[in-house]
């Protein structure tokens, strides 16, 4: 790595006990955040993206359980820290907004009140002092009139609005790492690019790290330097988003591409990615996405590849990257101008 | 909030009229004469006109109803057919017992249940969590009036600890509050769980951990006053069936408290005095009622029942 990170991320592992079966739901995932940077987990429902992301904080709920692995936070292993430690992290050093603004704040408390409370765990500030704050970071994240919203209730909030309030709680203590975890999902799409304008002001005004956990690749393009590609509780790949967008290598994150509808290509239909995830109990033993993949060989199903580097900062898991590739060797993962077909 | 309460309060005005109504028709629907039952069986027929005429009974229903419903407010509720003396004064001082059974029962109630049913819910599946809905199940299924029986020949007769029977001084007080708040502490105990393990499950409990907030605040700040709206709801009903149905407590412990007296006056054709009891009765449980509807607004100030 050319540059500082501050969040490492090795080979964990978070998995689900559910009748005595082991379902892994993150299986030794890798990745770095660098400083001041914004990375991108990438995948479908069920890749393991959010539950990693849960796992950072370790707020996974029973009969969850991280199994193994480390999670670096400038250099310390979170993963030694015990519940007293982890909650001075929590909220203050790392932040995590989530997926539903809807049902993320509590209804019975005001927004001041749900504001003050990370300021009065992690600074002590009192009552007073902490709503003089509240304002003040209800104003930095965009909300109109912010003192009168200080004393009003979720319930008198749109979504957008609620969102604003989850990423001002969020930034109460000055975070150093911010999780956001499909933060837009659940918005208009007019909101969704507000809010992602406003976290990355916020990112260039604080420094701040960002992980930015989506599906949508719009949203990895708008807002991510770096890119990791989830499937099925693995990182398939990983690199800046230029490269990702200009040389996928993996076959998933090329079947991603080309199922996203393009206005730049004149295009008569997208392309699905055929099949689809492979249920938690008949993981495939080779490549996780080798039943689905138009390139798959011997090889790929019956061994797992690893993540190997590709490039300066680019890892790839595929067999067609390494040596031991027994398929076409001139095979073409990626073909643009394939989808410049029509007239 | 405030409009939200005298709008509350003034919504109960058409409801006492119906209670009133209701209150009043019960002597005229019921079979009997109350002047044949005054006078007694071999009264010449002369002397019951007499009180009938005295009583009013020949009167329209509606000027019977207005000086029956202008004496109520007024704290006239009427003679006693059996004693002869104001209703009131053989009413209250037994009211008064039976509310303050109904009042310690549904403290015992709330306290011993929010307690057993949030311990239950927190470990959730845990050996607690599984005695409490057990001793639970037990204590929503036993009769309160067996309870009763039990309980004074544990503590009163074997060991002695409280006396067996009557409703003075502390001591008298804990048995009669134990039988008739165990099943009400049962009922809350289950709603307090299921209730609390619902809203553990919900987003803004997994905020506030992201928050870095204490466990044990989640617990009963977070949570908590989220979960307690329908334990609010069940606790109020609780407290009106209490009041009506201490009755077979009462006869237990041998107090002398509402329900006897009601039981006693309805095998007596002592019509004054069960409409008296009714009365009473009904307009505790629609004050309780509103007592309940403005917790909620205190609980959740997005919940709004005028609208």
């Amino acid at each position: 790595m050319s540059q500082e990170t501050i969040l490492e991320v090795n080979d964990l592992r978070t998995s689900f006990f559910v009748e005595g079966n082991e379902v892994k739901a993150v299986d030794g995932v890798t990745f770095d955040v660098p400083k001041g940077k914004t990375l991108g987990i990438v995948g479908e429902s069920g890749s393991g993206k959010s539950i990693s992301a849960l796992s950072i904080l370790q707020l996974i709920d029973s009969p969850g359980e991280i199994v193994g692995g480390e999670i670096n936070f400038k250099g310390d292993n979170l993963l030694k820290y015990n519940d007293n430690q982890m909650r001075k992290i929590r909220g203050n050093q790392i932040s995590m907004i989530f997926q539903e603004p809807m049902t993320s704040l509590n209804p019975v408390y005001t927004v001041g009140q749900q504001l003050r409370e990370a300021l009065k765990i992690h600074r002590g500030l009192g009552k007073e002092a902490g709503t003089e704050k509240a304002v003040e970071l209800l104003e930095l994240v965009g909300i109109p009139s912010p003192r009168s919203r200080v004393t009003q209730y979720p319930f008198e909030l749109s979504g957008g609005m609620r969102q604003r309030v989850m990423i001002a709680m969020a930034l109460a203590c000055d975070p150093e790492l911010l999780v956001a975890d499909e933060p837009t999902t659940a918005l208009d799409v007019t909101i969704q690019a507000q809010i992602l304008e406003l976290l990355k002001e916020l990112q260039d005004e604080f420094n701040m790290s960002i992980i930015m956990i989506t599906h949508d690749l719009g949203v990895v393009a708008e807002t991510c330097d770096y890119v990791a590609v989830m499937y099925c509780g693995k990182v398939v790949e990983y690199a800046d988003v230029h490269t990702l967008f200009k040389n996928p290598r993996h076959p998933y994150t090329v079947g991603l591409l080309n199922s996203l509808p393009r206005s730049d290509m004149d295009q008569e239909e997208l392309e699905p990615i055929r099949g689809t995830v492979p249920a938690p109990h008949e993981m495939p033993v080779g490549c996780r996405f080798a039943p689905r993949c138009p390139f798959a060989t011997d090889l790929c199903h019956e061994k797992l590849p690893e993540l190997e580097d590709v490039g300066d900062e680019e890892q790839v898991r595929c067999w067609i990257y390494t040596d031991e590739w027994d398929g076409d060797p001139e095979v073409k993962v990626y073909e643009p101008e394939a989808r410049t077909a029509k007239d | 909030m405030t409009v939200y309460i005298i709008r509350r309060v003034l919504q109960l005005i058409p409801v006492l009229l119906g209670v009133s109504i209701l209150v009043f028709s019960l002597m005229h629907l019921t079979p009997g004469n109350p002047a044949q039952l005054m006078a007694g069986e071999s009264a010449p027929p002369d002397t019951i006109e007499q009180i009938e005429e005295s009583l009013g009974l020949n009167d329209p229903l509606p000027v019977q109803y207005w000086d029956y419903i202008s004496g109520v407010v007024q704290g006239d509720l009427g003679t006693s057919m059996r004693y002869n003396t104001p209703v009131a004064d053989e009413v209250w001082p037994k009211f008064v017992v039976t509310l303050e059974l109904s009042i310690y029962s549904t403290i015992l109630s709330i306290f011993m249940g929010l307690l057993a049913g949030i311990i239950s819910a927190v470990r959730q599946y845990s050996i607690s969590d599984i005695t409490i809905m057990i001793v639970a199940l037990f204590g929503l299924s036993m009769p309160n009036f067996w309870l009763g029986l039990m309980l004074i020949q544990w503590f009163a007769v074997n060991l002695g600890w409280f006396p067996p029977t009557g409703w003075e001084g502390p001591g008298s007080i804990v048995l009669p509050v134990i039988s008739l708040g165990t099943a009400g502490a049962a009922i809350i105990a289950r709603m307090t769980r299921s209730s609390m393990l619902d809203v553990i499950s919900q987003d803004y409990i997994r905020t506030a951990r992201a928050k870095g907030v204490k466990r044990r605040v989640i617990i009963y700040k977070h949570a908590l006053k989220n979960a307690l709206i329908p334990v609010v709801t069940v606790a109020g009903l609780q407290f009106g069936a209490l009041l009506a149905g201490a009755v077979l407590t009462e006869s237990v412990f041998a107090i002398n408290g509402m329900g006897r007296l009601l039981v006693d006056s309805i095998i007596q054709r002592d019509f004054p005095v069960v409409q008296a009891c009714i009365l009473i009765i009904a307009v505790v449980f629609v004050l309780v009622n509103l007592v309940v509807d403005i917790s909620y607004k205190f609980l959740n100030k997005r919940i709004d029942l005028n609208d």
